[in-house]
């Protein structure tokens, strides 16, 4: 718990510190960059002085393999941009591709995409806990949030038929609809993942070590947050209570309950304490989902599978939705073909990252990973 | 010598040990690896056969699995880490992407399979091939390994 290191400071070694200034690499492999992340440090002994990330590592070209296809072929692409929150990514994607044709979606769809999307919030945050866990030094974690997340996932492999990326969302409803047998599972999964998720964090909060490597470290004001348009646990870490989910609401987030969870310290610990508490919050959600869910349709018939790949569009539209990570929008263009002429995507991840200069100057080297993987950058969205 | 008994079985004992204490290195690149973490998990617990030691150095490391898209700026590194790992070394080519480019093939910056890098010993298919799938490639790497079908 040293806290920020103000600078210059000659490190206890005179003042020729300009020479003793190294430059180390951090990745691209490196068990705590989640993926494929290069981070240029300038160490003044132990002390970071700059911290510059270096992307691109896994620049796949999501964009304009988006718009080589027809609309509903874009999705493949989409889901693989934050793969461990397919279905959140996917949504973007098809409420702007509805909004930009009007398509009307059953409500029965409606309430399942909510549902879905706030189980792979979950599951998405459960991955988070588990390898911020690992970073941290601790294994035991990892295993209990892994077991959990099998869960979710073995309710997404019998609704979708997979297990890490579904393509589920289709334009004007989902593909296929929930069965007796998943809603017993997710009943069973809401009923006591409380309590198993009140013994994880336990794990992590009550450790000595934990708390107080994670504290006063990696901290970002609420100025920062905003010059670098930082969104999500991030952002309602450091005492901003925005969410898209209540402030412009989609789907039927205005007609449920739920709080939104916030910290004003700004640190790992507290965005630790938001992610924790944000996934407290989606089981709410998906209790009341499961009571509010009406019978009907599960797609607007007019839009058979077949006839999907031949809807024609003009104009443009633009859906931020939440993501786990943050805001996550799906900016498209129309020139009236069937194929779009302009798929862009504002990524979260890419836009938090971006605060790691301002994160890390003056801590410790040993800071890093807590800070790096508090961020929960996933690279197929930073790099697209 | 080599018709010596001493030295053949040692070298079956060399290759029986070699199959079934295959250390990993840790290196996800893409999707995949949350399914190679998965396999790693709770659930499907490849610590059963024998090679749960995730290394996180490649100097550790006897098996690199290539999880998720190769770019041609991860190319090259792919290639380093690879010649950091010390003899015998296997390389299991996890997913469509590194098999052959997968759903990103026709991108300008991608490569069409981790094969143009590093010599691969077991393919994978599936994007993501689900953990099952997985654990069958590393059996099938063990038992060519010991039975003495492998390349290095
Ligand atoms: S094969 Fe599929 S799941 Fe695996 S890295 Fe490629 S796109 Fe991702």
């Amino acid at each position: 718990m040293m806290g920020r290191i103000q600078f210059p400071s000659t490190g206890g070694r005179g003042t020729d510190m300009e020479d003793k200034v190294i430059e180390v690499n951090f990745g691209p492999q490196h068990p705590s960059t989640h993926g494929v992340l290069r981070i240029k440090v300038k160490l003044d002994g132990e002390i970071i002085v700059d911290a510059q990330p270096v992307i691109g590592y896994l620049h796949r070209n999501a964009e304009k393999l988006a718009e080589m296809g027809a609309y509903p072929k874009g999705m493949i692409y989409i889901d693989r941009l934050d793969y461990v929150a397919a279905l959140n990514m996917e949504l973007g994607y098809v409420l702007a591709v509805e909004n930009l044709m009007d398509v009307q979606v059953p409500e029965r769809a409606l309430w399942i995409r909510q549902m879905m999307v706030e189980l792979n919030r979950e599951a998405s945050h459960l991955i988070w806990l588990g390898t911020h866990g690992l970073d941290m030094g601790m294994l035991t974690p990892f295993f209990y949030c892994f077991r959990e997340r099998e869960r979710i996932l073995r309710i997404f492999d019998e609704i979708t038929g997979s297990r890490l990326l579904y393509n589920y969302f289709a334009i004007g409803g989902v593909y296929s609809d929930i069965t007796p047998k998943a809603i017993d599972m997710i009943k069973e999964w809401t009923e006591d993942f409380g309590t198993k998720l009140e013994e994880i964090q336990s794990i992590l909060g009550k450790s000595y070590i934990y708390v107080s490597r994670t504290k006063g470290v990696g901290t970002l004001s609420a100025e920062d947050v905003l010059s670098y348009g930082v969104t999500g646990p991030m952002q309602r870490a450091s005492g901003i209570k925005r969410d898209l989910r209540k402030d412009s609401p989609y789907l039927f987030y205005d007609k449920v309950n739920f709080d939104v969870p916030y910290r004003t310290e700004g640190d790992v610990y507290a965005r630790f304490l938001v992610r924790i508490e944000e996934m407290r919050q989606s089981i709410k959600i998906v209790k009341q989902v499961l009571e509010k869910l009406p019978q009907g349709d599960f797609y607007n018939k007019k839009y058979s599978k077949p006839m999907l790949v031949r809807l024609k569009a003009t104009g443009e539209s633009y859906v931020p939705t939440e993501s786990p990570k943050g805001e996550f929008g799906i900016h498209l263009i129309g020139d009236g073909s069937s194929i779009p002429y302009r798929v862009r995507i504002r990524s979260p991840s890419f836009a938090n990252l971006s605060s790691i200069p301002t994160m890390l100057k003056g801590y410790k080297i040993a800071d890093l990973t807590a800070a790096v993987s508090s961020i929960d950058p996933v690279f197929g969205e930073v790099d697209r | 010598m080599s018709d010596s008994i001493l030295v053949t079985s040692l070298d079956e004992a060399l290759k029986w040990g070699t199959g079934k204490s295959l250390w990993p290195f840790t290196f996800g690149l893409a999707c995949c690896a949350i399914e190679m973490m998965s396999a790693m998990g709770s659930d499907y617990d490849w610590a059963r056969f024998g090679s749960d030691v995730f290394r996180d150095s490649p100097r550790h490391s006897d098996l690199m699995i290539v999880s998720g898209t190769v770019t041609k700026k991860m190319a090259p590194r792919i290639r380093r880490l690879y010649d950091q790992m010390a003899f015998p070394k296997f390389v299991i080519s996890m997913g469509a992407c590194a098999s052959a480019g997968g759903p990103y093939v026709r991108g300008y910056s991608v490569v069409d399979g981790v094969d143009q890098v590093v010599p691969v010993d077991v393919y994978v298919y599936g994007c993501p091939p689900r953990p099952e799938a997985l654990i069958q490639a590393l059996k099938m790497l063990q038992d060519r390994i010991v039975a003495g079908r492998v390349k290095h």
